[in-house]
């Protein structure tokens, strides 16, 4: 080779031996530098890239999710609150309308009871009426016919007299029209 | 013709092997490749550590570039090979990647012009590197007579076969994976200059014809050696890539469980 050098001829296919040598030498050199030096921290910073990347995206559909969770939250605890409020609704409709039929009821049996005492207590005291009148007129008859036979019969005039002023004691005792039968039976 | 205007315009015409030995600079140590080599790994070593001075989840405009030619490597060929498992070689691949893609690039560089893969002492190491490194990992992973095995010894096959196939096997897999490997790169990026050297020199021979169709017809010489020097950094770019899947895949086979 070293002939060939020489001036002679080369041979493309035969390699220069101090050329391996350079080569190998070299591209070692470079090897070793750049796979101790840059090569590590190349791949280092690529991993960390990818994880960022693949972290955002996580953490973009982790929230995404989240999101979606508290969409679905709200919307079941919205219907909820909705059906709640119907029911609420509903239960105070039925409520007042029990109130007011309860209400009536009372008030028509309060009605009933108080014309019922009415009535009671007006019969109580027509009967007490009555059997005051049924007294009073006896004795008065009694009197009336004790004074008519006391009298002489042949004075007319003041029997006449006797009788008008018993009446008018009668009017001004104020009795009724309950008295006015045994009146005239007499 | 050609040998007349080669007297005339001092022109290395037609180019030759020569063309890829230009003398040393100082000794057979200091030579154009050996300094462009030294070029590169500085120049890597540079834009990596200056990119990754102060890392930031956020990356610069330099950091992110670093990324992805790292990206670039990791997701697309360490893991799409290898799976998982691969990730770990996802950063020599990377420097692997970057170290021929610039060196190939050379190729096309006004004033380097010259690609130090064209000569076959590079790639070599290369190979020989990713060679030494999936037998390690095979050997590593499963013991050497069970790797060995594995590699030589195709299951479901009628035992006559073998001594048909275990050599192929051990050609294909210990052999020709190194070999095509470093011979691929260099004949790429020698081929890849013979081209340019053929338009662009050839361009100059024409134009200093003396006959002036010759001369006119020069600029598609010259056309073409800008089309090929486009078509060149594309190949740059591929046969980087080239190198690192295969590399990649002869690791995942290493790597794998099944044949």
């Amino acid at each position: 080779m070293l002939i060939a050098a020489g001036g002679a001829s080369h041979n493309p296919i035969l390699p220069i031996w101090q050329e391996l040598v350079i080569g190998t030498i070299s591209f070692a050199l470079l090897v070793f530098v750049l796979l101790k030096f840059v090569m590590p921290r190349m791949e280092a910073m690529y991993q960390a890239r990818v994880e960022a990347i693949e972290g955002g995206l996580e953490r973009a559909q982790a929230a995404q999710a989240e999101a979606n969770k508290l969409l679905e939250q709200y919307k079941a605890q919205l219907a909820e609150v909705r059906t709640e409020a119907a029911k609420i609704r509903d239960d105070a409709r039925a409520d007042a309308e029990n109130i007011r039929k309860d209400i009536l009821a009372k008030a028509r049996e309060e009605s009933e009871r108080i014309i019922a005492a009415g009535r009671e207590s007006l019969e109580v005291e027509r009967q007490t009426i009555v059997r005051e009148l049924r007294a009073e007129l006896g004795t008065l008859a009694v009197d009336l016919a004790s004074r008519i036979v006391g009298e002489s019969l042949a004075d007319e005039a003041r029997r006449r007299g006797t009788v008008e002023r018993f009446l008018a004691s009668l009017e001004t005792a104020g009795a009724g029209a309950g008295g006015g039968t045994p009146v005239r039976t007499s | 013709m050609s040998e007349e205007l080669v007297v005339a315009q001092d022109l290395p015409w037609p180019p030759s092997v020569e063309d890829f030995f230009p003398p040393p600079v100082a000794g057979p140590w200091v030579t154009k490749f050996g300094v462009m080599v030294w070029v590169a790994v500085a120049l890597l070593l540079v834009f990596f550590l200056t990119a990754y001075r102060k890392p930031t989840l956020v990356p610069g405009r330099l950091q992110w570039m670093a990324e992805s030619v790292y990206g670039l490597i990791r997701d697309g060929v360490a893991r799409d090979q290898m799976g998982e498992a691969g990730i770990r070689f996802a950063p020599y691949l990377t420097v692997l990647f970057s170290f021929i893609l610039l060196t190939n690039l050379f190729g096309i560089v006004p004033g380097l012009q010259i690609s130090p893969n064209s000569h076959i002492a590079f790639p070599i190491v290369l190979a020989a590197i990713s060679y030494v490194l999936y037998l390690a990992v095979g050997i590593r992973k499963h013991g050497l007579g069970t790797y060995l095995k594995r590699s030589l010894i195709l299951p479901g096959v009628p035992w006559p076969m073998h001594f048909l196939l275990v050599p192929i096997e051990f050609l294909q897999n210990f052999v020709n994976r190194p070999v095509t490997l470093a011979v691929r790169l260099f004949a790429n990026m020698f081929a890849g200059h013979l081209i340019l050297l053929v338009f662009t020199v050839g361009g100059f021979v024409m134009l200093a014809s003396d006959n002036l169709f010759i001369k006119v017809s020069s600029v598609s010489a010259f056309l073409l050696a800008i089309l090929m020097a486009f078509f060149e950094a594309l190949v740059a770019i591929l046969q980087a890539y080239v190198f690192v899947v295969l590399s990649a895949n002869y690791l995942s086979t290493s790597l794998a469980e099944e044949h």
